[in-house]
């Protein structure tokens, strides 16, 4: 008997053990960056971003809000990259700066929303019954509205400007984040070590912020990288329409339907915000469907 | 006389870990007739092998070196056309899962007279008439009606019953079951087991029948290949395999049984874990949990060495991959 | 086929659908009325005197109690009298009839273009899985998805209208007049309904009834028809409905940028001209067909799916 047992050491000394491979949220990542080089790319575009939004006084070559009469409305050239609008401010420092109000808008209201719908969800989840049925139909409310039309009556309502943009996003948009946790939370719910810990008195809040909302968190930052460009794209809209942001707003939405008039003359006026406008969605929607095919089975079935 | 008979068969799948060999060399003959059972643990391949066969392999396997014949053909060499011909009509398959493997939309009547019409010119007035009648045979109640059921109407026994109806009604030469009854409970499990006994004997076919456990192997089978980490370890007649096991891993399965009438403190479990067949020992592949290994074990790979045999042999005779039996009767020295 | 169960089904559906209407039209009303600023000021200006604003808020019945405002609305509006514009001085109701049309063709159009791009390149795509066709399928969606609406409408406007005067600039009426605003409309959905045909579709394919669909001995094809697609199909009854609500916002700046005179481009006037009453009207109609829409889809969901209709 000896004898195998160190026969076995010396010819096959990794067989000892019985380590299986681990798939911890590390190593989820990891294999992300290893397969899928486009969601790589995008998270680089968006530090670039990121980067472009925190140092655009260094980066852009003009003042954004600077007129120039005279040169107003001249085509890309050696000075101005990208041209300059119908007041002769810079485009390309518009675009830079521009950077700065979209990440705001897409972070700050979708971190806000989230927090909400994130709260309603276990709420609603774990105590079930009549506070589930409440929550839930109010959910379905607010996802029953066109989101342009409520994001327009709310900016009615409390007039133009990117203060009230932000309130408006951050309020309206709870509602499927909600139903993403409330759904994870039933699932959740059922599970023995939940049943093991209510029955040895730990508090419901406890509970709910250490053993379920863990496991809601794949999903929720799928969800939170999917959310941004929605944001984003609300805000533009918005502003295009006249109800968002507010001249001299260096916003990108803004800057397109101003230059809406020159369409035909002056093209890169709108194409240039409109094509900034879509880089940094592209980009965070391939950063959330990268991480969504390794994080996260659930949310695929959405 | 061989209806099906698989030789040397070698399945890998290419991922982007390496190549994992998960048929590793098995040769399998199945006699007109009998029913023959592949045992083994999970993932020790024989699922792989009864999908090899199929040619049902999913990407990214392949099967890389082998033949598989079936009347004459070499089920390797058909291209993707003519293979569909012969699946469901002269080779078919049932599946473990009886409560996913039916289309939740489409009533289970209409999907057996599926399978017929796929392969022979019948009205489908003509093709429901045999379909009842196969749901007669395999003992589902009220067969006209049954035929407009949905798959969620239906209990998993009965699920089941339909599945071997489906691949039956053709009949063909061999019947694959992969763990047929692993998914059902233990009554309905012997009712499925005698119903695939009486088939094999009133159609003639042969059943080549996958499961992990001894029990069904000793019910149902006539002879038993025992499968490890992608290869054949012992072959016998089912007496044979109980009564003279020769396989230190065939005697490991056999002690892990917990019994009725011994009383141990401690239920037995072979030591160690089956290898990552990314990294395979140069030897024998049972040699890191067999108790019986020598110096040779760990360094050479044991071909298949026949043993003596009281039995009948009528399918095949008693062989064994283990140095232990090397000298005796040379058998086929894969 | 059970009809009581479908027929309980129904009912129960529609009933949850109650309070939501309820709901809805509680929210834009509160919305209109409470938040910050008298409702008149908003509609009139700051600079208007307080006779003026206190006249008007008698006409418009702005000065009665909020839950009696409330109810005479919802009442007029079972009647089907949805208040009258201020600024038109219009019935509400005869301005949206009068504009709803217009939607109803643009977006059928559009839903039109989008399901038969996106369902097609859906199933091209799950074909084909991974190989060149579908990245490029796929990479094509997603792009389209990330395009905000007055990006298409104005990309397309210069390219096909200005540049090659293919289509006409805007306006309504042609055939012509509608392809731009159609392909605009329907260009978001069909990329999310390209994604989401080919990931139902790829998920039947790994379904267990589709193995043994093979193992009958059923050719590729043919397994891709009967079985697969069946399957996937269900779920995008549920997703068509899901775009209404999409497709209306989507309206509201293609209506704009075209100068097509549906129910998007009157509640842009309405904002414009401080239109409350027209406004309101829009934002609740346009919310009372997605529900209904979703509705519909729902029950068509309960009857097409033997799993639901047969019960368990």
């Amino acid at each position: 008997m000896a004898d195998v047992k160190e026969l076995r050491k010396k010819y096959t000394p990794d067989m000892q053990s019985e380590i299986g491979e681990s798939d911890t949220f590390p190593d989820k990542i990891k294999r992300m960056f290893r397969q899928n080089k486009l969601a790589v790319f995008s998270f680089f575009v968006i530090l670039f971003i990121i980067f472009a939004a925190i140092f655009a006084p260094l980066v852009a070559p003009f003042d954004p809000y600077t007129q120039s009469l005279k040169d107003r409305l001249a085509s890309p050239n050696s000075m101005h990259l990208l041209g300059t609008d119908e007041l002769g401010r810079d485009v390309l420092s518009r675009i830079i700066y521009g950077t700065r109000i979209s990440l705001v808008i897409g972070l700050v209201p979708t971190i806000i929303s989230m927090v909400i719908g994130t709260i309603l969800g276990l709420i609603s989840g774990f105590y079930g019954k009549t506070v589930d049925f409440i929550i839930m139909r109010a959910a379905d409310i607010m996802l029953a509205f066109p989101s342009l039309l409520l994001a327009m009556v709310v900016m009615y309502t409390m007039g133009g400007g990117l203060v009230n943009i932000f309130i408006a996003l951050s309020l309206v948009n709870w509602a499927g984040t909600a139903r993403i946790v409330r759904a994870e939370t039933l699932s959740l719910k059922e599970k023995e070590y939940v049943e093991a810990a209510r029955s040895i008195g730990v508090k419901d809040i406890v509970i709910m912020i250490r053993h379920i909302l863990p496991n809601c968190l794949p999903s929720l930052i799928v969800l939170f990288t999917l959310n941004i460009p929605s944001a984003i794209l609300s805000e533009s809209s918005l502003s295009f329409l006249g109800v968002g942001a507010q001249p001299p707003s260096a916003s990108w939405g803004l800057m397109v339907v101003k230059a809406k008039k020159y369409l035909f003359s002056q093209p890169w006026l709108s194409l240039a915000p409109s094509i900034a406008i879509m880089i940094v969605v592209l980009a965070f929607n391939f950063l959330g469907d990268g991480l969504r095919d390794v994080l996260d089975p659930y949310l695929k079935e959405q | 006389m061989s209806v099906l008979s698989v030789d040397n068969l070698k399945t890998s799948f290419f991922t982007e870990k390496g190549e994992v060999p998960a048929v590793n060399g098995v040769t399998i003959d199945v006699p007109e007739g009998k029913i023959i059972g592949i045992v083994g643990e999970s993932g020790c391949g024989k699922s792989i092998t009864a999908m090899s066969i199929m040619r049902l392999l999913r990407h990214p396997g392949k099967i890389i070196s082998g033949s598989i014949n079936l009347e004459g053909q070499d089920l390797t060499k058909l291209s993707e056309r003519e293979m569909s011909e012969i699946r469901g009509s002269k080779l078919s398959i049932i599946f473990q899962e009886p409560m996913t493997s039916l289309n939740p939309v489409v009533k289970v009547g209409q999907q057996v007279s599926e399978a017929i019409r796929v392969h022979t010119k019948v009205s489908a007035a003509e093709a429901k008439k045999m379909t009842v009648e196969v749901f007669r045979r395999v003992g589902i109640p009220e067969p006209e009606k049954r035929y407009d059921s949905y798959p969620h109407q239906l209990s998993g026994g009965l699920r089941q019953r339909v599945m071997i109806g489906m691949a039956m009604v053709c009949r063909p030469k061999v019947m694959i079951a992969d763990e047929p009854t692993t998914a059902l409970d233990v009554t309905i499990e012997a009712q499925i087991l005698r119903l695939m006994k009486i088939l094999c004997r009133d159609y003639g076919t042969s059943i080549i029948l996958i499961t992990h456990n001894m029990g069904v192997i000793a019910e149902v089978c006539d002879y038993v290949y025992v499968m490890y980490a992608g290869q054949i370890m012992e072959q016998a007649e089912t007496y044979d395999l109980f009564d003279h096991t020769g396989h230190p891993y065939t005697c490991g399965l056999l002690r892990s049984i917990p019994s009725l009438s011994e009383n141990p403190k401690r239920l037995y479990t072979i030591e160690g874990v089956v290898p990552n067949l990314l990294r395979l020992p140069k030897g024998c592949l049972f040699c890191n949990r067999c108790e019986e290994a020598v110096e040779k074990c760990f360094t050479e790979r044991p071909n298949l060495y026949g043993v003596e045999s009281t039995a009948d042999s009528s399918c095949g005779i008693h062989a064994v991959r283990c140095f232990q039996y090397a000298g005796e009767v040379e058998a086929d020295g894969r | 086929m059970n009809s009581l169960n479908v027929i309980k089904k129904i009912l129960k559906r529609i009933l949850i659908s109650i309070p939501v209407l309820i709901g809805v039209v509680l929210i834009i009303f509160i919305m209109l009325r409470v938040v910050p600023g008298d409702p008149v000021t908003t509609m009139m200006g700051e600079h208007v005197n307080q006779t003026v604003i206190d006249k008007i808020s008698r006409e418009m019945g702005l000065d009665q109690p909020l839950y009696i405002q409330f109810f005479k609305y919802v009442g007029d509006a079972l009647h089907g009298d949805l208040g009258t514009s201020y600024r038109l001085n219009r019935n509400v109701t005869q301005i949206i009839l009068d504009a709803f049309p217009n939607t109803v063709v643009l977006s059928l159009c559009a839903a039109v273009v989008a399901w038969i791009i996106g369902i097609s390149a859906g199933i091209v795509s799950a074909v084909h899985q991974n190989k060149l066709l579908d990245r490029l399928f796929m990479g094509g969606a997603l792009v389209g998805v990330s395009m905000p609406v007055f990006m298409i409408a104005l990309v397309l406007q210069y390219a096909f209208a200005f540049k090659l005067k293919w289509f006409p600039i805007s306006g309504y009426g042609s055939a012509a007049s509608m392809v731009l605003p159609s392909i605009v409309l329907g260009w978001n959905s069909a990329g999310s309904i390209a994604r989401m045909t080919r990931s139902n579709l790829l998920g039947v394919m790994q379904e267990d009834y589709i193995r043994t669909a093979r193992a009958k001995g059923l050719r590729q094809n043919a397994v891709m028809v009967h079985h697969a697609l069946k399957n996937a199909m269900l779920p995008v009854i549920t997703m068509m409905a899901l775009q209404i609500s999409s497709l209306l916002s989507g309206a509201v700046i293609t209506e704009s940028v075209f100068g097509i005179p549906g129910i998007g481009r009157l509640a842009v006037n309405a904002i414009e001209n401080r239109d409350m009453p027209l406004l309101q009207g829009t934002v609740i109609f346009t919310t009372i067909l997605v529900i209904l829409g979703n509705l519909v889809a729902d029950l068509l969901y309960s009857v097409l799916d033997p799993r639901i209709r047969e019960g368990e």
